[in-house]
């Protein structure tokens, strides 16, 4: 069965040939409905098993007991078996959005078979390796049957940016705060599509965690699956060398203005006077950002809580050191395995306001959980979850 | 009366229902309600029209690769579309329907047509044949 989907896809796709890959990121262990978990079972009923290094992204609960979810007992139980099911297929447990900072790492030109739009796009751009932007079940077929079909983003040809998107008039001392890369990342992914782009104009070096976040942003308001920064992603030493010598289709300047609208889209509830929660971590926090975390707090109580999604490769480490257990005593719900977007974790409130400085979390919070959101730094986020209401301290538009 | 011709992507039984083109892109998870087959993103300009039953004419898709899981449990629940209409074919989406068929599930057709000519096409009366003839009475 695996084999025939991925033949089908590749017929459908125009593929030629299927070729050999080294890994794959399954994102089709998130509960959606019960015909998810009936597949995967299907699946293991055929003796089916993984022929390549499998991690899993997150799935609908937090099998670690860090955080719980509201889901109906049925949904529950389905999940459950579904999560179960994956497991049984030879997939690692790594229920993270962030395999690629939990030891997954695929060399520069390999080829793989990711899923989940903040995976493909990290895999793609930050890596070097080749991946389509796979869906739930092709993901866990091509892992299954160790072959992909060849089209898309495993070809070199497909690999070449032909939009520039230039920064260069953007203010720099903006383009380094961490409020900057959601907010371009969903500039980014609204303008360029499924193209591949270049961004340019940058007057330093940008470093993981921030062309995590834009990855992320833009890979949710736009189809983006590949991404390159000159002079610092694998694939652009340079401008010239990642537009192969040819000139762009399509030249982006970027303006202080467009920023200041972009920034205006990602909040549902600008004028909020209250926030009710406060969200971090998608993608899943490294642990550079539950230092910062910690940093800003400082030891404060929060008012309203911080919902920190991470994986279990960082929560480890905060155990260890006893982060985990001071960042709860400060009022800090750690959510591992998941997020507050694919799981009902935060409580059911009418009209309320989430805050976060996430640009994934931005787009998909109103309609997956029903609050509306305010968009700002991961500063600003703590100092608001401390006194209860939406702060701006650092400098925005 | 218009006949419009479209490539079959994934064949599926003949289809007579209403058209709803969207009139912009759409990420499947988070923009479509499995429950209730709805545009459940307030954001898009279609939010809170019924996807189930119609013809659907989709000029982009973005986002969540976890689309094909939304299509495929639509398909499950009986609340998928009647029939779908791509500008391009997505393996992300369509894998929805490629699972769906395994799984021994009635599925949907899918076609290939050009955006340009969804919006003459929204609204009205259309049936599908199963060789991708799309036909429109004039009233």
């Amino acid at each position: 069965m695996a084999m025939r989907i991925v033949a089908e896809t590749a017929r459908l796709m125009g593929a030629e040939r299927l070729i050999a890959i080294e890994s794959a990121h399954i994102d089709g262990a998130l509960y959606h409905g019960d015909s998810g978990t009936f597949f995967a079972e299907r699946l293991v009923a055929g003796g089916a098993k993984t022929s390549v290094r499998a991690t899993l992204n997150v799935g609908a609960i937090d099998l670690t007991g860090c955080s719980r979810n509201r889901l109906p007992p049925h949904e529950l139980e389905m999940a459950r078996r579904m999560m179960t099911a994956y497991q049984q297929l030879g997939c690692e447990s790594t229920w993270t959005c962030a395999p690629y900072q939990a030891g997954h790492r695929p060399r520069l030109g390999s080829q793989v078979a990711w899923g989940e739009s903040n995976a493909v796009v990290f895999c793609n751009s930050v890596l070097g390796a080749r991946t389509n932007r796979y869906g739930d079940f092709l993901d866990i077929a091509c892992a299954i049957a160790g072959r992909a079909p060849d089209y898309g983003l495993h070809r070199s040809e497909n690999r070449r940016a032909t939009v520039v998107f230039d920064v260069s008039g953007v203010d720099q001392k903006f383009l380094r705060s961490d409020l900057a890369w959601p907010v371009l990342g969903n500039l980014y992914g609204r303008l360029i599509g499924d193209a591949v782009g270049v961004i340019t104009g940058l007057t330093f070096r940008p470093w993981e965690d921030i062309l995590k976040a834009f990855g992320a942003a833009a890979a949710s308001s736009g189809s983006v699956g590949l991404f390159h920064v000159a002079g610092a992603t694998p694939e652009a030493p340079d401008e010239r060398t990642v537009l192969r010598d040819a000139p762009a289709v399509e030249r982006i300047v970027v303006t202080n203005d467009m920023v200041r609208d972009a920034q205006g889209r990602l909040s549902t509830a600008a004028r909020a006077d209250r926030i009710d929660a406060v969200a971090i971590g998608s993608p899943h926090l490294s642990l550079e950002e539950f230092d910062n975390l910690r940093r800003l707090l400082s030891g404060r109580h929060v008012t309203v809580p911080i919902y920190a999604c991470t994986g279990r490769h960082v929560l480890r480490i905060l155990e260890r050191d006893g982060h985990r257990q001071e960042l709860e005593r400060l009022g800090v719900i750690i959510v591992a395995d998941t997020c507050i977007v694919v799981t009902p974790i935060l409580p059911a409130k009418p009209g309320a306001i989430l805050m976060t400085n996430s640009g994934k979390f931005a787009h998909y919070a109103p309609s997956n959980t029903g609050y509306s959101v305010l968009y700002g730094s991961m500063g600003d986020c703590v100092e608001s979850a401390v006194w209860g209401k939406p702060i701006f301290k650092v400098a925005s538009w | 009366m218009v006949t419009v011709a479209a490539e079959v992507l994934l064949a599926g039984p003949a289809a007579s229902a209403t058209a709803l083109a969207l009139t912009a892109p759409i990420s499947f998870w988070g923009g479509v309600d499995p429950k209730t087959g709805l545009v459940a993103d307030p954001r898009h300009p279609e939010h809170g029209q019924l996807v189930t039953g119609k013809i659907l004419l989709v000029p982009e898709t973005v986002g969540s690769s976890s689309a094909a899981a939304i299509l495929l449990e639509l398909v499950h629940g009986n609340r998928a579309p009647a029939a779908i209409v791509l500008h391009e074919p997505d393996a992300i989406l369509l894998l929805g329907l490629i699972v769906a068929k395994e799984m021994g599930y009635v599925t949907p057709i899918a076609l290939r047509l050009d955006r340009n000519r969804y919006a003459a096409l929204h609204g009205r009366e259309i049936r599908v044949s199963k060789s991708g003839l799309l036909t429109a009475d004039l009233e």
